[in-house]
């Protein structure tokens, strides 16, 4: 009974919760339930879909939005896209970062190590509104996590750019989509048929860049999704057998008394 | 309650200690020992689970300190380095953040069991105040918490609960300027709730003690509320209640580790996963789950006063309840006319939950307030009238009676 109870009481929950969701999004359309490879009790990601969507992330989404949670160093550990070390030392290699100050307190350029941030395409705020025609590129290190719909939303606003409807007004540098609240987004469409060129031979498709992306995204997000959802697989035996435990121990107490 | 003690201490080092300091005595006469009704149910389990998330949550609580900045600049960050960088980090803040909602969870069940068995009556008041003391200090302790990652929803919730000071009259706007530290939300704010936040569960802990000692000098309430007679109504509560309240508490841990392992922020709100910003109002401000039906009240006042005056009135109205109900009956096992009305209220106050949660327009403002209204009255006119007008069922004789029929109908057993 206490059991029945209890889930009634997460399942009102929720319930409630899932409705401040939707009433959050405002007018905007409702994303669609896209089937991730990490969603359910045994979801984890998709290695090479992480690899493309980490592809996508650096030669698309890098050149305007930063990433300030994520080290390079991230990208070779477990559950993640899985890098090799030399690979992960190859990419950082690849970029450019601002150390210092040296013994004359100098700064200096070097190239990136394992231990460093990813890189911020923009100086800062105010150099990444200029760049963008007064919008901020959002960090996105935590967008899926930050924004109700979650990475459904993040597929659907990628893909559902369309033609804005008759009798809207758009001011230049703002695009129509209807998955925004309000309708109008200062991106355009970032991702066009073939735009990245996948070495797994996958077709780079919009749909399959989206969800490549999304998935790394997420994994941003999320690094410990697959080390916490096996944890909790084990958990959930180990206090089921307890509480199995329990329950017969608790008759056999209670058997003189009823 | 607590007759002779039955505790021997069984060796040389027991003996010493017993004539010293009896710790040991009043442990086992607490835990052990203590006589208590035998014919409580799971309901009476959250007691048991309430103090798991108490400790539960010092416990975590404080390894997310050793981690964590309080300070503008870099509490956000410093969140995210215990769920990327810190060993088990992830675990330790998703059992922390969850751990509030389930120990809220647990305690409105805990506070609807008392109302629904009359567990505030004579000779239990003292025990019940206690309790909506705790409460109180719960709601404190939350509200701060949910302030110190310095997401979007942290500083715009603090924003405008630390306005709510503002609608008292005169000294109203120094309070606020007070409490903050300056003029707005801002790091000596942050700052002061880190502190308090980390000094609430303790005061807490304290009032545990206090409520668990008013426990047991009455006893326990019980199902059917008539008070135990003879040692025939009690069981020891090792190990018959040990055992059951662990059972209970193993699946309350079940319910508990599916938020944590695989709904980590269904509880949440994802604008809390956006740095705070003073220059970018959320398009909807809402509070945690448990504190909606609050939050409906006072947006349901059209006066800003007004509805900081009932969203307190609301959970100071606890305070008196011992006194609101006129009926000597404790428990709505034999209070037909109340039963129907406990239903109404618990459903009342999840309505109050849902329109807390809904924008504050058209026709959720007129059914929070019909819900208001409602709430008050279950309180100052439907319980003080119940207990005149209403014919009890028959009570048994006692509560070894209460159970006897059912025994004596298959004497086979």
């Amino acid at each position: 009974m206490n059991r029945l109870s209890a889930l009634v009481f997460s399942a009102l929950l929720s319930a409630g919760l899932s409705i401040t969701g939707a009433e959050a999004a405002g007018d905007a359309k409702h994303p669609e339930a896209i089937d991730w490879s990490f969603k359910g009790l045994f979801g984890t990601y998709d290695r090479d879909s992480l690899r493309r969507g980490y592809k996508v992330y650096t030669e698309v989404c890098a050149s305007c939005h930063s990433m300030n949670q994520l080290r390079f160093r991230n990208l070779s550990q477990p559950g993640g896209p899985e890098f090799t070390a030399p690979e992960v030392k190859a990419i950082a290699a690849g970029f450019i970062v601002e150390d210092g100050p040296d013994d004359y307190g100098d700064m200096f350029d070097r190239p990136g190590l394992p231990k460093d941030g990813f890189v911020n395409p923009f100086p800062n705020v105010q150099a990444a509104r200029a760049a963008n025609g007064g919008a901020y590129p959002p960090d996105l290190s935590l967008i899926t996590k930050a924004r109700s719909g979650g990475p459904d939303y993040i597929y659907a606003l990628l893909t559902g750019y369309e033609d804005p409807p008759a009798g809207m007004k758009m001011r230049d540098g703002l695009y129509y989509n209807p998955y925004m609240a309000g309708g109008k987004i200062a991106m355009a469409a970032p991702l066009l048929e073939e735009l990245v060129e996948y070495t797994d031979g996958s077709a780079a498709s919009v749909e399959q860049m989206s969800y490549d992306v999304v998935t790394f995204l997420n994994w941003a997000a999320e690094p410990e999704l697959e080390e916490r959802k096996q944890t909790g697989f084990m958990v959930l035996i180990y206090l089921t057998v307890f509480a199995g435990l329990l329950f017969f121990s608790m008759r056999r107490i209670w058997a003189d008394k009823h | 309650m607590s007759g002779e003690s039955t505790y021997q201490p069984n060796n040389g080092f027991t003996k010493w200690m017993d004539t010293r300091l009896p710790l040991l005595r009043l442990a086992h006469d607490s835990f052990v020992d203590y006589p208590t009704p035998k014919n409580l149910n799971y309901w009476w389990t959250f007691g048991g689970i309430l103090t798991f998330c108490l400790v539960t949550q010092i416990i975590t609580g404080i390894i997310l300190a050793m981690h964590y900045t309080p300070h503008v600049d870099h509490a956000f960050n410093s969140v995210e380095h215990i769920m990327r960088n810190v060993n088990h980090g992830w675990l330790i803040r998703y059992i922390h953040a969850n751990g509030a909602s389930m120990f809220f969870l647990a305690v409105y069940i805990h506070i609807f069991r008392g109302m629904y068995y009359g567990s505030y009556k004579a000779p239990r008041e003292v025990l019940w105040i206690l309790g909506v003391i705790i409460y109180l200090l719960m709601m404190a302790a939350a509200f701060m918490g949910y302030v110190l990652p310095w997401g979007q929803m942290s500083l715009w919730g603090a924003t405008v609960i630390t306005n709510l000071f503002g609608a008292i009259p005169l000294v109203g706007d120094s309070i606020a300027t007070w409490l903050w530290g300056g003029f707005s939300v801002d790091n000596p704010t942050l700052n002061r709730f880190f502190s308090l936040h980390y000094l609430i569960p303790f005061l807490i802990f304290g009032v545990v003690i206090l409520h668990i000692w008013a426990l047991h000098v009455p006893g326990n309430n019980n199902p059917v509320g008539i008070s135990v007679k003879s040692e025939q109504d009690t069981v020891p509560f090792h190990p018959y209640y040990t055992v059951k309240d662990g059972f209970a508490l193993v699946v309350f841990m079940i319910l508990f580790s599916y938020f944590v392992f695989f709904a980590p922020n269904v509880l949440g709100h994802a604008d809390n996963y956006i740095p705070a910003n003073p220059l970018v109002t959320p398009a909807h401000i809402v509070p945690e789950w448990y504190l909606l039906p609050f939050y409906a009240i006072l947006r349901a006042v059209p006066d800003k006063l007004g509805g900081v005056i009932a969203m307190v009135g609301a959970i100071f109205i606890l305070f008196v309840l011992p006194w609101l109900d006129t009926s000597k009956i404790r428990s709505a096992r034999y209070r037909p006319l109340f039963k129907q009305f406990f239903l109404i209220f618990v459903v009342n106050c999840l309505v109050l939950g849902y329109l807390g949660a809904m924008p504050a327009e058209g026709v959720y403002i007129t059914l929070a307030r019909i819900s208001t209204i409602y709430y008050f009255a279950h309180f100052l006119i439907i319980l003080p009238l119940l207990g005149l007008v209403e014919k009890p069922r028959e009570i048994p004789e006692s509560i070894s009676a209460s159970i006897l029929p059912e025994t004596a109908a298959s004497p086979a057993e």
